[in-house]
């Protein structure tokens, strides 16, 4: 049994995690170039995961999974904007240029 | 109070919408049209695949998954910094 305050936090904090990864799905799909891809893919999406998991670990309480789930938060939020920092840099080490706002009115590769 | 049954839906029902998140993102992975652009996408794929497999330990009553789910966020990660690094010619990257 969950209390009604608790669910009610559980309920919004999936909302926002759906929203945020939402927001990022529509960027990487819709964005010019890899580096704006890059941008949103690092900040957005991890915000989405981070309250994704911090409703699960609030739906587990107070036991030994429940701080596993936060340490799963805690490297998401490590790992996932070094992970599109290097693919952004390996982008930059290839010479792809980044999108201009004069490369075109519909916008760079965008395919 | 709420029943746990109806809890575990409400986390049912968040996986499936990542899942359809991460199948809409496969158009960016196919599409590319460059080599980091897949990578980029393959890598928010896994991050959705490890945000499902977190909430299905909720969702079915599993915690074990959340083992899972960290493993696959350590070789999520792990991919992205592996195929970033050999994919330039001289390994400048980190």
């Amino acid at each position: 049994m969950t209390g009604t305050l608790v669910f009610a936090v559980i309920v919004g904090a999936l909302l926002l995690g759906v929203f945020f990864t939402l927001v990022s799905t529509v960027g990487v799909l819709r964005l010019p170039d890899v580096y704006t891809r890059a941008h949103t893919a690092s900040q957005v999406d991890t915000l989405g995961a981070g309250f994704a998991v911090a409703a699960v670990a609030i739906a587990l309480g107070l036991q030994a999974k429940s701080i596993q789930a936060l340490l799963l938060l805690v490297f998401i939020f490590v790992t996932n904007p070094t992970a599109a920092h290097a693919i952004a840099r390996a982008a930059h080490e290839n010479d792809l240029t980044p999108w201009t706002e004069g490369d075109d009115a519909t916008g760079g590769d965008r395919s | 109070m709420i029943a746990d049954s109806l809890v575990q839906q409400t986390f049912l029902a968040a996986a499936a919408v990542f899942v359809l998140l991460a199948v809409v993102m496969f158009y960016r992975a196919v599409v590319g049209p460059t080599l980091q652009d897949r990578v980029l996408a393959v890598n928010v794929i896994g991050t959705n695949t490890v945000v499902v497999l977190a909430l299905l330990s909720v969702g079915l009553e599993t915690p074990a998954l959340i083992d899972v789910a960290l493993i696959y966020a350590l070789l999520n990660f792990l991919m992205a910094i592996a195929i970033s690094k050999f994919a330039v010619d001289r390994g400048g990257v980190l």
